[in-house]
């Protein structure tokens, strides 16, 4: 399938310090796609190309196999990390000029409105000025504005940060549904744990350049490191005779002979190898594999990275 | 375009509809009528009366000193003590005691003891008469006529007459023209000031909201910075448009209530004037003469009419708007450089700086109006909104006017350029205070 955005070889540099460096990324269509790196790491940066707020120094963005153009901010909805409206409009007025700012008909917009203000439940802050509500409210606010005009693509910067996590969930089912129909999504967070099981695809970036990208399963399974945490009843001593060859124990915890602990499988074996030495020593309780969270990955690429440039540098 | 036209009206509505637009609509012209009435009110008003205790040890003065309508001289011999005690108790409010010797030239330093001070123009009306006396005195010890004296003194008063294109005499007033000009000025200047620090802190209020994020991802940058400036230029035009109305209003509703017989009277020697301008201008002079200085505050009023209304007007409207626009344009580039408005003072000196400075350029302006350094100032466009309007009732060469103008409009457009190049970028940039150096370096960034 064709990409719907593709950004090609980006630089973008400020004054004192390089924004992003030969940056390429491509999203597929009807996927929630994961932006994913610490602060400062020049996500805000794409997302600001993206959205046509400034351009790049080099390279190319595509949406839909176009060159990017001023006419495609119609179909790009986009939430800031920063959060923002009038304070002193109120709620209504200020989504109907929002709307129209992206090219909604007035009607259009109305009905639409009226329709998402049902949904959440909020019809009746429709002339409360936005200083009236609380922060989480305003969100909800925010996120219509965001949605509202359909867009193809859907770019959301820390999207859960400040929501309670009622409002979190419901955001959630909104954006799955919104997928359903078609769109596509970015989501841009440093807080890696927050959106990895929502998201198909990612990529991490770090210090203005992408690490690695790819589909979430799939680099999982790059980077699964066979730690498996087993829980039983019975003979710690006789399941540790039975197994020591064959793994390396992480960790071990023992109450009231339920013992639990975390291993790594060594070498050729297999997670069924691991289960045939503890048959013998007693009960088990619970058996699963410790997936790496992307945290985890994360912090893993960077000391790769890290140790490959300090030996780079070494050798020069 | 469309949405330009959103954004203005976004700026526009939201302003109108705030009640200290309304409360500054209505205050305006109060304060405005006010200037105008009050100064009008406080000639006509009847001044308080003084009943003055004379106790002159010269003798000159007794019996001499003439009443007037508020005035009224008594004259006693009591000791100074006493006459304080009646200035305690009534009926005299003052007491004047004159000293020494003026019969034989010596210097008199009379002493005026009050319990409440009087004002000025008491002094003054005392002191006049007192030399009067002295004078007369004088010549008349000198064997002088004083009734001579009075005929070779003849006050001259000179009407100005400026022949038009078309050779019809016009009526002139340097006064008036100095004043229409400064009011023009001084309203522009206002108006500046005014709206463009509204301006200011719109980007400011949208920066620090961070809603600009979300509307630059539907709209440029210069498209939301110009609509502001477009949209507050039009909540200024329509205050000004209320004000004139409103002003006009209560002071016709006043003038013909409060000041009914002098308008009567005024017009009544203007129509004399017109009669004497009509006539051969030499012979009309001496009937002229015989036109007693009529109330000067409400002949000031109807002298308006005779300054060059349509072309006035035409000129405040184009230096007003494009001023503002120039101005406008600036203060938005300050307002996207700073996170609050705490951090605006480094910026707006050099910005406020020509407008001060062209504020009090104009006034020399006013004395000598054709000056090179008056021509420089109203062609300059920084100070030219200004400089210009002060310099206009004096009729100033077309081709200085188009030059000035068309400079403006160059300097609107180029100031406007330089102000969205440092909007781009400053708005999108939190949390630091930007430098000159920075600024600087903005004007060459890619957007």
């Amino acid at each position: 399938m064709n990409p719907i955005l593709e950004v090609k070889h980006i630089h973008k540099q400020y004054a004192n310090h390089t924004a992003l460096s030969d940056v390429s990324l491509a999203i597929e269509p009807q996927k929630i796609f994961g932006l994913l790196g610490p602060n400062g790491a020049g996500k805000t940066s794409l997302i600001r190309i993206i959205n046509q707020i400034t351009g790049p120094d080099q390279g190319e963005v595509f949406f839909n196999g176009e060159k990017l153009a001023p006419r495609h901010v119609e179909m790009i909805g986009y939430l800031p990390e920063e959060r923002g409206l009038y304070k002193k409009m109120s709620v209504g007025e200020q989504v109907m000029y929002l709307a129209q700012l992206k090219g909604l008909k007035k009607n259009d917009a109305k009905a639409k409105l009226k329709e998402w203000f049902r949904k959440f439940e909020i019809e009746s802050w429709w002339d409360k000025k936005i200083e009236e509500l609380s922060k989480g409210m305003q969100q909800k606010v925010q996120f219509i504005v965001t949605v509202l005009h359909e867009p193809k693509l859907l770019i959301l910067d820390e999207p859960f940060s400040g929501f309670d996590p009622i409002n979190a969930q419901l955001i959630k089912k909104e954006i799955l549904e919104l997928r359903e129909k078609g769109a596509t999504i970015i989501f841009s967070t440093h807080n890696m744990g927050s959106v990895e099981e929502l998201c198909d695809n990612i990529a991490l970036i770090n210090k203005s350049q992408k690490l690695l990208d790819g589909s979430v399963k799939e680099i999982r399974k790059q980077y699964s490191s066979s730690i498996y945490t087993i829980t039983f009843r019975g003979n710690l001593m006789g399941f540790t005779n039975a197994v020591w060859a064959a793994a390396e124990f992480l960790e071990k915890k023992s109450e009231d002979h339920v013992h639990t602990v975390t291993l790594k499988l060594l070498r050729q074996n297999k997670p069924n190898d691991l289960l045939q030495a503890v048959l013998n020593s007693g009960e088990i309780l619970s058996f699963h594999e410790v997936i790496p969270s992307m945290n985890d990955i994360f912090i893993s690429v960077v000391e790769q990275k890290q140790a490959a440039n300090t030996q780079s540098s070494f050798t020069e | 375009m469309n949405k330009l036209f959103l954004i203005i009206q976004r700026e526009y509505f939201s302003r109108v509809r705030k009640r200290s637009f309304l409360l500054m609509t209505i205050l305006g012209p109060l304060l405005m009528a006010g200037v105008f009435i009050v100064p009008v009110w406080l000639a006509l008003r009847d001044k308080t009366d003084h009943q003055i205790l004379v106790l002159d040890h010269s003798g000159l003065f007794i019996n001499q000193l003439p009443n007037s309508k508020t005035i009224k001289f008594t004259y006693g011999a009591e000791s100074l003590q006493s006459a304080k005690a009646k200035l305690k108790d009534g009926p005299f409010d003052l007491i004047m005691e004159i000293n020494g010797d003026p019969i034989n030239g010596e210097k008199t330093t009379p002493l005026l003891y009050y319990k409440k001070q009087p004002g000025m123009s008491t002094e003054q009306y005392i002191t006049n008469a007192m030399e009067n006396i002295l004078f007369d005195y004088r010549l008349q010890g000198d064997s002088i006529d004083v009734s001579k004296i009075d005929k070779a003194r003849r006050p001259v008063e000179m009407l100005t007459i400026k022949v038009t294109e078309n050779g019809k005499d016009e009526k002139t007033n340097t006064g008036t023209n100095m004043i229409v000009g400064f009011v023009c000025a001084f309203i522009i200047y206002f108006m500046i000031f005014l709206y463009g620090s509204q301006v200011m802190r719109g980007v400011i209020e949208e920066k620090t909201n961070r809603i600009v994020e979300v509307i630059f991802s539907s709209v440029k940058p210069f498209q939301l910075m110009l609509g502001k400036i477009i949209g507050i230029a039009l909540v200024g035009l329509t205050q000004f448009i209320l004000w004139i109305v409103l002003t006009i209003t209560i002071q016709t509703v006043t003038m013909n209530v409060l000041f009914k017989d002098q308008i009567a009277d005024t017009a009544k020697q203007n129509a004399q004037v017109e009669k004497v301008m009509k006539n051969d201008l030499s012979a009309g002079m001496d009937k002229m003469q015989k036109v007693k200085s009529p109330n000067e505050v409400i002949e000031l009023i109807n002298e308006f009419q005779n300054i060059n209304i349509t072309k006035l007007l035409l000129c405040f409207g184009f230096y007003f708007l494009f001023g503002y626009l120039l101005y406008a344009a600036l203060f938005a580039g300050i307002g996207s450089a700073v996170d609050s408005e705490a951090d605006t003072q480094q910026f707006i000196l050099p910005v406020t700086v020509p407008l001060i400075a062209s504020f009090v350029i104009a006034q020399t302006v006013a004395t000598d109006p054709d000056s090179s350094m008056a021509q420089f100032f109203s062609i300059f466009p920084l100070t030219s909104p200004i400089v210009m309007m002060v310099r206009l009732p004096f009729d100033v060469p077309a081709w200085e006017l188009l030059l000035s103008m068309v400079s403006l409009i160059i300097g609107f457009l180029f100031f406007t350029w330089l102000a969205g190049r440092i909007y781009r970028t400053g708005i999108l940039l939190y949390g630091k205070k930007a430098s000159w150096r920075e600024i600087g370096k903005w004007l060459f960034y890619k957007p």
